[in-house]
């Protein structure tokens, strides 16, 4: 029953975080519901990575591999982002009031991420994955400015448009299943009928999944709200609409491509290149940093995808969940670090910031850190996982897709190093720092402590993998290799 | 009156509900009173509870009375009512004077997005013979669906626009009861709940920018674009 607890927990965070209890009660109250739900994550993700499932109402309420993954990063990154929320919030923000307001919808938002997983039912998973979006647009127009209240509107407009298509979606997958003998409607039931199932209702519902969620992912030409939203909502939030709710939403899609009739890898393959190479030329021009990860988070969700489409059964999938798995962790890391350039710069803008490796070591290395591992250099998470598709892809003889892929990851990577350089180096622009009555001189601990948490993956799984971590992808590569034929 | 006959009739007249839900689906698109895009809605709520009723009727299932029920209790009653409640009646009185399309184009567009919805449909009903209500409600929710999105994409002012988002959410009720009456309850109830919580907060959020920027014509707020970035770091 305890996979019932993990969502459960922030919820009952959302309740406790409304006690006026003193500025610090919020976010002590809020980190402890995240922490719990990490211990209990990892307890059934050990269990799950040993070839066992965790069910607590079956067919609705369990927990299979590719879950569990998507689970302990939702966790992980609610730790985190609790963490910097902590000291960043409390320096923003002066009203009690609007504190606690942030914490509320902060555990609200963490609530829906873990309950996207956990939800065994497709018609369900549609419910949470939009919680994700309803509690998340009052923390994008948490500063409650003039771009943030747009980047609001936009970011909520396009994802109930979204949601609307996907719904559609999610009833016609229903009833193509019935039409291949029914069974209970989950991601197992579908599996199980897959082979039945008449190909023009999957690939319709898969479509209008594709679209509906499509928004939400970031894929292109979907993606306009994504840079708005990512880039105007506080640091600890950006950490978790980048890091993991696009996930949750390509999560969802993922589950679906084994569905589909053999030979439509070269269809996934082509949505995927499309993302990431609009990307990764979007990413040169950009004026604004936080702008620059949130366009790099639609490259790597174009660069997941194609993996998934490269094929190479098991193999290959366990390349496109590593990369879900590095490209979440670095992330959140390099929002953390844009928060924290933020926090001492008080500006958003890559003119406005030179020499921060002097100016502000912490935040500088944070920003180096960050903009190196996100690129894909070695040694770092990024790159072991990039090197995983290409090694599958080249074994697949899919030149043409990893050729592009390889060129687009290239071109991202000197754009992302370009802006980040600029900002690293050279002298101060001390009129434009200095007179920014946002700018503070020191990062809080609790946000030096995030960075540090936030590293250790980022750093760490680029040279070692755990034995359990490994064994809980293999079993999640399981679930999204394409079934074979009967 | 035998079995046969009383289903026939009650297909009849689901079909009759269908085309009355696409025309006000029309409607939506050309009217320009905000106070009359609420009534709109509340209509196509309604359609969608009569045409749950019909069909519960035809196949039996007593969970489509709920679903249809919970509709209309959420999306004709409790919605418009929130949505009064929450913003000023000056949002209400208002006209939309300035539409990014005009009526007539509009209405055209909406008319071709009809046709698609029905081309679409085609296929994917050869595969159940085509038969019965899915054959009306399937092409009705998708035109419904397309001719929702195009309202949210003309609109400027943030009730109307909203409005046309939650028609999206009806046609796909619509065509989803039809081809999937068998769907679980709680899903479907769940799905309407969740409705609800969106509209509290998008009226929230209608409210701050009411409050913050003075006015709730949310299609004029443009500025975060790359161009637009290029302002003067002073």
């Amino acid at each position: 029953m305890s996979i019932i607890l993990i969502p459960a927990l922030p919820l009952a965070a959302v309740v406790l975080s409304l006690l006026p209890l003193g500025r610090r009660f919020a976010p002590a109250v809020t980190l402890l519901a995240a922490l719990g739900s990490l211990v209990l994550t990892v307890g059934n993700a050990l269990t799950i990575s040993r070839g066992r499932e965790v069910v607590a109402i079956p067919g609705w309420v369990q927990l299979d591999g590719f879950a569990a993954l998507l689970l302990l990063l939702v966790t992980f990154l609610s730790v985190t982002a609790a963490l910097f929320s902590w000291g960043y919030i409390d320096a923003h923000q002066r009203e009690p009031r609007r504190i606690r307001y942030y914490y509320a919808h902060f555990n609200l938002f963490t609530f829906a991420l873990a309950l996207v997983p956990v939800l065994f039912q497709p018609a369900l998973v549609w419910i949470a994955i939009e919680f994700t979006s309803v509690f998340s647009v009052l923390l994008v127009a948490f500063d409650n400015t003039h771009t943030a209240l747009e980047a609001a509107w936009k970011y909520i407009a396009l994802m109930f448009m979204g949601a609307a298509i996907a719904l559609l979606g999610f009833f016609v997958l229903f009833w193509a299943q019935e039409q291949a003998g029914g069974g209970h409607y989950s991601w197992d039931g579908l599996r199980a009928v897959a082979q039945q199932m008449p190909p023009v209702l999957v690939i319709a519902a898969f479509l209008l999944i594709l679209v509906g969620l499509g928004v939400k992912v970031g894929f292109v030409p979907l993606h306009t709200w994504l840079p708005d939203a990512h880039s105007q909502a506080p640091a600890p939030v950006c950490a978790l609409l980048s890091g993991i709710k696009t996930t949750n939403s390509l999560y969802v899609i993922l589950r679906l491509v084994p569905l589909l009739p053999a030979g439509s890898g070269w269809a996934i393959q082509s949505i995927g290149l499309l993302a990431a190479g609009v990307a990764a030329f979007l990413l040169l021009q950009v004026k604004d940093y936080k702008r620059l990860f949130a366009y790099s988070t639609v490259e790597h969700m174009g660069i997941i995808f194609v993996a998934a489409g490269l094929g190479g059964g098991v193999a290959g999938q366990y390349a496109s969940l590593l990369q879900i798995v590095s490209h979440s962790v670095t992330k959140s890391f390099c929002f953390f670090a844009a928060g924290a350039v933020l926090f001492v710069s008080g500006t958003r803008e890559i003119a406005s910031v030179r020499g921060l490796l002097r100016r502000a070591p912490a935040a500088g290395t944070a920003l180096l850190l960050g903009g190196l591992a996100i690129g894909g250099a070695p040694p770092f998470a990024v790159f072991l996982s990039e090197f995983s598709i290409f090694r599958n892809g080249l074994a697949q003889g899919q030149y043409v897709g990893i050729g592009l892929l390889g060129l687009f990851i290239t071109i991202a990577f000197f754009g992302i190093l370009l802006h980040v350089n600029r900002m690293l180096f050279g002298s101060a622009l001390p009129r434009v720092a200095e007179q920014s009555s946002e700018r503070h001189d020191h990062l809080p601990r609790t946000c030096q402590l995030a960075l540090l948490v936030a590293a250790v993956p980022v750093v760490v799984l680029g040279v070692y993998q755990p034995v359990w971590l490994h064994g809980l992808i293999s079993v999640a590569a399981t679930t999204l290799a394409p079934l074979s034929a009967p | 009156m035998d079995t046969t006959t009383a289903t026939l009739w009650l297909q009849n007249l689901n079909a009759l509900v269908g085309g009355v839900f696409l025309l006000v689906s029309f409607g939506l698109v050309a009217i320009r009173q905000v106070q009359g895009c609420v009534r709109l809605f509340t209509a196509l709520s309604v359609l969608l509870g009569l045409s749950a009723f019909l069909l519960s009727q035809i196949y039996a299932t007593w969970d489509l009375v709920v679903m249809g029920v919970v509709d209309i209790g959420t999306k004709a009653m409790l919605i418009p009512w929130l949505l009064r409640r929450a913003l000023p009646e000056e949002v209400y009185t208002r006209r939309e004077v300035t539409q990014v399309m005009n009526i007539p184009t509009s209405l055209l567009v909406a008319l071709g997005l009809a046709i698609i919805g029905y081309v679409f449909s085609k296929p994917l009903l050869g595969v159940s013979g085509g038969a019965g209500p899915a054959g009306v409600n399937l092409p009705i929710g998708f035109a419904g669906l397309l001719i929702g999105a195009l309202t949210a994409s003309v609109r400027r002012e943030a009730v109307p626009l909203f409005l046309g988002l939650l028609a999206m959410e009806n046609s796909a009720f619509l065509a989803g009861i039809g081809i999937a009456p068998e769907m679980p309850l709680i899903a479907e109830v769940s799905i309407a709940l969740d409705v609800l919580i969106l509209v509290f907060a998008v009226s929230i959020l209608t409210r701050t920018v009411h409050q913050h920027i003075g006015t709730t014509e949310v299609g004029a707020l443009v500025t975060l674009t790359e161009a637009t970035k290029d302002e003067s770091p002073s």
